[in-house]
Parts: structure tokens; C-alpha cells; sequence
């Protein structure tokens, strides 16, 4: 066949135009990109250890709702023995009390959109 | 059949045995539940007219929005005319004074809850201690337990309450669009071994609360010594909010 080089161009412009979020992201550097949280200083250590917070808080949370409003239970006893009230506000943002720089940032960042804050107060909400 | 002595006595034994098994039952299992109740004392409520001390406690409380428009209104607890209250229960010929009162209404917390019964999400459910909880996190604003509660007790928010929303309590979540809201008896104060914030902010102590199942209990006291009525008791909803006149 006379199209070889053709062919051969057409699948070449084809590959670069559909993989151009990778190598875009590689050559520009910003697949390496991970979100800066703004740690509360207050705490040196979250409710579990930051591994498991980092992975399973929306585990621990939807935990948390379920005992607090269904089982009344009030308090969470964590692996280390510390004891904690339940409670979004009153426990995770008093010490992560930039919620923009904390939660909001790494949410925006893997596209998730929880409905926590429809309800549950943040500092924000009441400065208006 | 026939049945000798000794058979007929091995059996009755046995049956009178049987007797014991539920004291030795009760001595063992955990005490008593408690059963919330509330009493309204219309005497000492109406001495001071126009007086909004607990509903303002409660909503302030529970961030309840304060929205102009009467179809949007959201209410935890609220005065409405006696004639809503308790019409069509035959008090027509009682005396003016009253049939021209106020009456404080709220979430009854009945012992058989019609709104439980439709809920499709269980996001209403009643507790072992009797309290009627929301659960808003499980609400999909289907709004049949409106349709079912026959006291108007619930409330459904047709906007995002928080605009309206004069201070926001940090510590009570609000509620969202969408979704049903209506008094909890205090639940989370309860927990802490607080009254009602609606009882602790009423200064002539027209509101009494307390466990109908303690026979010390405030409630129990009152309803014993003087002479209440329910909101439609016919129904068969046997509400726990007490109404003296
Ligand atoms: S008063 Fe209405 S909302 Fe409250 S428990 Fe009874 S039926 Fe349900
Ligand atoms: S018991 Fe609590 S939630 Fe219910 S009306 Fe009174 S203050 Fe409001």
C-alpha cells in the first residue's frame, strides 16, 4: 500500500491529542502538584494518626453522625485511649479552623463536593 | 386423661416456679427507661401577654430561621389560637377566657407517632426514651410526615434557612433546603442533664418537664395533682405534651 506514512502520521497526531493531559501535566510539572493544607499548630496529633485521617476521615465521620444521632452516643474513644466529644464543629474545626485552607483544598483538588457545610457551622458562616 | 396426685402437683410446682422468673427478670435487667414528658400550664402561661421567652430560647437555640413570609415559616414552638389547638374536641361551650387564650403548641413526641409510621428513610424515628429525633442528615424532604402529623408540627424548609438566621449558634448545626425540621424535646441538652431550653427560659414556670416513668418526677406530680387534657386524644396518638387549663 502507498498510505503507510499517512496512516502512521494520522495514528502519531492522534496519540499526542489524546494523551495530552499526561504529558502536558509531566512536561509543565503539575501532575507532581499536591495541594498545601494549613495544618492547625494548635495539635500535634488529629483524633487517629494523620495516615488514617488522611485516608479514612470521611469513614470516621459518617461513623461519628451515625452513633451521635442514632445511638446518642456522644463521645469516640480513639486507638491511643484519648476520649473525644463527637462533633464537627465543636471537635475537627476547632482545631481546623481555616476550612478553606484545610478541608475546602485538598475537596477542590479531588473534585469531591461533601454536603457537610450545608449544615454544620464553620467559622465563616457566622462572620458572614 | 387421667392425672395422678403426684403428676398434678410436680405441675403445679412447676407453673408457681414459673411466677418467679419475672421479678428475678427485673432485678436484673437495666432500670426503668425514662419516658420525657412536658406539661403546659395555660394558668401560669398566660399571665403575661404576649410573652415570647421560650420560643425565642428554642429558636435562638436551634437556629431556627426567622422568615417573614407565613407559607415559608419554620417553628419548633409557637402560640396558636385555643380554637386551632383543641377544635372539634367538644370544648365549644367552655368559657370565654379561655376559648379567647393562646396556646403554646409543639411536637407532641407521641407514643405512636404517625409521622414514624410513613418516614421512607427512618430519618424520624422514636427513641427508647420516647423523644421523636430527626435525623437530618437522612432526610429527603418527601414531606409525608407533615401529611401525617395530625398537630401541624413540623416544619419543611422551602429555602436555605441560614439568611435568615439572626445569630448562628456555632454549636447547633442549622438545616439545609429541602428538608423537614421540628422540636427535638432538647435532646442534646437532655444529654448534658439540662431541661428544655423552652422550660429554663419560662420565668412563671408555666412549663414543666420531666420522666413520666419516675413517680417523683415533676410531671408526674402535677398531672397527679391537677386536671389535663391532650390534643386529640382520639386519635390515639397519645401525645406527651400536657395541657393544664
Ligand atoms: S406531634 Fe406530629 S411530629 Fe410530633 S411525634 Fe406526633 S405526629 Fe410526629
Ligand atoms: S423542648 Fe427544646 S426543642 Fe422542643 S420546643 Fe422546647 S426548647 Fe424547643
Amino acid at each position: 500500500m502507498h498510505d503507510t506514512v499517512k496512516v502512521i502520521t494520522g495514528i502519531t497526531i492522534f496519540l499526542i491529542l489524546i494523551l495530552f493531559p499526561l504529558w502536558y501535566n509531566g512536561l509543565t510539572g503539575k501532575a507532581a502538584y499536591v495541594p498545601e493544607l494549613k495544618v492547625p499548630v494548635t495539635e500535634k496529633q488529629c483524633v487517629e494518626s494523620t495516615p488514617y485521617m488522611k485516608t479514612r476521615h470521611m469513614e470516621l465521620l459518617d461513623k461519628w453522625k451515625e452513633v451521635a444521632v442514632r445511638q446518642g452516643v456522644r463521645t469516640y474513644v480513639a486507638k491511643d485511649g484519648k476520649i473525644h466529644t463527637i462533633g464537627l464543629t465543636g471537635t475537627c474545626i476547632k482545631c481546623h479552623s481555616d476550612k478553606e485552607g484545610f478541608c475546602d483544598k485538598c475537596h477542590n483538588y479531588a473534585g469531591v463536593k461533601p454536603h457537610c457545610w450545608d449544615c454544620h457551622n464553620y467559622p465563616r458562616v457566622t462572620a458572614k | 386423661m387421667s392425672m395422678d396426685r403426684r403428676k398434678f402437683l410436680k405441675i403445679t410446682g412447676l407453673s408457681l416456679a414459673g411466677l418467679t422468673i419475672q421479678p428475678a427478670f427485673r432485678l436484673f435487667s437495666k432500670p426503668e427507661q425514662k419516658r420525657w414528658a412536658m406539661v403546659i400550664n395555660l394558668n401560669a402561661c398566660s399571665k403575661k401577654d404576649g410573652c415570647r421567652d421560650c420560643i425565642d430560647a428554642c429558636h435562638r437555640l436551634h437556629n431556627v430561621p426567622d422568615l417573614a413570609n407565613p407559607k415559608d415559616e419554620v417553628k419548633w414552638i409557637w402560640n396558636a389560637p385555643f380554637e386551632r389547638v383543641f377544635g372539634g374536641q367538644g370544648y365549644t361551650t367552655l368559657n370565654e377566657v379561655l376559648k379567647n387564650r393562646s396556646v403554646l403548641v409543639l411536637c407532641n413526641h407521641c407514643e405512636n407517632p404517625p409521622c414514624v409510621k410513613v418516614c421512607p428513610t427512618k430519618a424520624t424515628w422514636k427513641r427508647e426514651d420516647g423523644i421523636v429525633m430527626m435525623d437530618y442528615h437522612r432526610c429527603i424532604g418527601c414531606r409525608y410526615c407533615m401529611a401525617a402529623c395530625p398537630y401541624g408540627a413540623r416544619s419543611f424548609n422551602w429555602k436555605d434557612p441560614r439568611p435568615s438566621i439572626n445569630e448562628i449558634n456555632m454549636d447547633f448545626p442549622t438545616r439545609m433546603k429541602g428538608v423537614v425540621e421540628k422540636c427535638n424535646f432538647c435532646e442534646e441538652r437532655l444529654a448534658k442533664n439540662l431541661l428544655p431550653a423552652c422550660v429554663e427560659a419560662c420565668k412563671e414556670k408555666g412549663l414543666i418537664f420531666g420522666d413520666l416513668n419516675a413517680t417523683d418526677s415533676d410531671v408526674r406530680k402535677i398531672l397527679k395533682s391537677k386536671f389535663s387534657i391532650l390534643r386529640k386524644p382520639h386519635l390515639g396518638t397519645e401525645p406527651k405534651v400536657y395541657y393544664i387549663l
